[in-house]
């Protein structure tokens, strides 16, 4: 009887908890939980364990259980939604960029490299401050500082593969250019893709959970974990469960899609496997 | 070298000037005039009209970038709406409290995390590798302004050892004292994630330098192993550990921001965010700008260290 290797048993838990995550914010409405946005202010602050509330309540007295699910459906679909507008832009670029290489690629390369000049969440901060706080703005933002990422990493393998043979007997025989990026140079972008994705919505639920957190995200009363976070802070000395939840939901979440991006890295990309 | 520095001092240029457009075009990405987005909706029709010739927003686009990009060379960034002061000056004085804590942070990430590093690598699989293994796990995936409000529940909440916010206590006489103990959590929290980073690497470059034939070498002329590790193989492992401390820098320059937010930290993220807020695109627009301009200089500053370390990138 062999034993699993600790590695998978990990990524094993990792799935566990994100499909708990994903489950609990798809059942949310069926759920048989108190409304998130229901206020009951004789019975704000109350700490975990209360009767009626498993998880406490918040200072309007919303059950924080409820906020915590309902959340969960708003930052699983921001992280997700950043993630794959990021890497659709991105992808489409760096395959045309490196394709088409001259003209395009010098411009593709140029808006990469001023985007890439700023820090991350400052131009994430700057283009929601154009466009107005909201969770939408804050999704756009976030995918425009995205993109870069992608475009780079597929520009890369689209220009290592544009050269070989399989690309030249396919032109050879005739295929045109959008057969060759559709039919041969897209399918070797999905391993490469689907690991740096998989990394990706990790960092775009952090990313959109900060924006919350300073207000430029999602506006109350909606529960998202970054604007819960941002709301408790002003409670966290008076009970700190207000904050502590929240932020550990996001941890979990994020800290179990780092794992099992590590471990889809491993299946898919043998050459990167951790010594 | 001076070659080098030429070529890297224009490759700046085309940078910056993209910078400065999408700065410029923040005030412009909103549907609808700027102006009265600004002033809100009790603003009158005369002060709407005011603004817009104050900010030049009646003339076209690349006009109004040229006078803009003229008043920044001059070191006008126009005036707060909401505070009435020139931007400049505001941001300046906030942005000390922003360096002051970034690069308490950047040093804190740099020596822990090449400690760590250094200890893991020496001995693979010890406890210590463990932990930074672990550590580096969760730096990744925990965020910032949660770790800072679990620090500042423990030792502000429930030891009392360390103030929760601010720069200076109201009491606390403003000394050296006060401020570092006042930097101290924030600090801890904005290095926490570049630590974690800065130690795998440098575990990892650790673990190849140590194999390789001039540390043997090192080793048979029987050179005691603390020498072989630190004089050999760390001064090696060196040059990729700064690459990664200069990214580091910019990520903590913007990841600042966070931290600032959870210990009220006098910084100028703090006060770009309260711009946001306020709708005061000229204090956003001069945040963004410095913030930007230093990260481009703190990477300038990392490529030149990069030459000087590794000659070889000079020639290439």
């Amino acid at each position: 009887m062999s034993r699993r290797p600790p590695r998978n048993r990990l990524a094993l838990a990792a799935a566990v908890v994100i499909g708990a995550a994903v489950g609990l914010a798809l059942l949310a409405p069926w759920l048989p939980l108190i409304d998130p946005d229901a206020v009951d202010t004789p019975n704000r602050l109350k700490p975990p364990g209360t009767a009626g509330h498993l998880l406490g309540t918040d200072e309007f007295g919303r059950d924080m259980l409820a906020r915590l699910v309902w959340g969960a459906r708003v930052s699983l679909l921001a992280g997700v939604g950043t993630a794959t507008a990021s890497m659709l832009i991105g992808v489409l670029l760096g395959l045309h960029a490196g394709y088409w290489g001259g003209r395009v690629d010098t411009v593709v390369m140029r808006l990469t490299d001023i985007l890439m000049a700023f820090p991350y969440i400052l131009l994430a901060i700057a283009i929601v401050a154009g466009l107005g706080p909201g969770l939408t703005n804050a999704m756009v933002a976030i995918a425009i500082v995205g993109f870069p990422l992608y475009a780079r990493l597929v520009r890369g393998v689209v220009l290592s593969l544009r050269e070989r043979e399989f690309v030249e007997a396919a032109r050879a025989l005739g295929s045109s250019d959008r057969v060759i990026l559709r039919r041969h140079l897209l399918p070797h972008l999905l391993a490469p893709v689907v690991v740096a994705f998989s990394l990706d919505v990790g960092a775009k639920i952090l990313a959109t959970a900060g924006l919350s957190f300073l207000g430029l995200g999602t506006q109350p009363p909606t529960a998202d974990w970054g604007s819960m976070l941002a709301t408790a802070r002003t409670f966290v000395i008076l009970r700190p469960h207000v904050a502590l939840l929240p932020g550990l939901a996001i941890f979990l979440v994020v800290l179990a899609l780092n794992v099992l991006g590590d471990a889809l890295q491993d299946l898919l990309d043998p050459r990167l496997r951790h010594g | 070298m001076s070659r080098y520095l030429l070529r890297r001092l224009l490759l700046l240029v085309p940078v910056l000037l993209g910078v400065s457009v999408v700065v410029f075009l923040v005030l412009h990405l909103a549907p609808g005039d700027p102006a009265e987005i600004m002033l809100g909706p009790q603003a009158t029709q005369e002060d709407v009209s005011r603004l817009r010739a104050d900010l030049g927003l009646d003339e076209p686009l690349p006009l109004q970038y040229v006078r803009w990009m003229a008043h920044v060379l001059q070191g006008d960034l126009g005036r707060s709406i909401r505070m009435r002061q020139p931007v400049l000056g505001e941001v300046l004085i906030r942005f000390r409290a922003t360096l002051l804590l970034t690069v308490t942070a950047l040093l804190l990430s740099t020596v822990g995390g090449i400690t760590l590093g250094v200890l893991s690598a020496a001995r693979p699989h010890s406890l210590v590798d463990r932990l930074s293994t672990v550590g580096s796990i969760f730096g990744a995936s925990m965020p910032s302004f949660w770790l800072g409000l679990v620090l500042m529940v423990c030792f502000s909440l429930w030891l009392g050892w360390l103030p929760a916010s601010g720069m200076y206590g109201a009491h606390g006489g403003g000394g050296l004292m006060d401020l570092l103990s006042h930097l101290a959590l924030p600090a801890i929290t904005l290095a926490a994630a570049s630590m974690t980073i800065i130690a795998r690497l440098t575990r990892s470059t650790m673990l190849d330098i140590l194999r390789q034939d001039f540390v043997r070498t090192a080793r048979a002329k029987g050179l005691v192993e603390r020498g072989v590790v630190l004089r050999h193989a760390l001064r090696n492992a060196l040059i990729p550990t700064v690459t990664v401390v200069g990214v580091q820098a910019g990520y903590l320059l913007g990841g600042a921001i966070f931290t600032e937010t959870v210990f009220a930290w006098p910084g100028v993220g703090t006060l770009m965010v309260q711009g946001i807020l306020a709708r005061d695109f000229p204090l956003v627009q001069g945040c963004v700008l410095v913030i930007a301009l230093v990260f481009v200089l703190f990477n300038l500053a990392v490529d030149l260290l990069y030459a000087i370390l590794d000659p070889r990138i000079r020639y290439e």
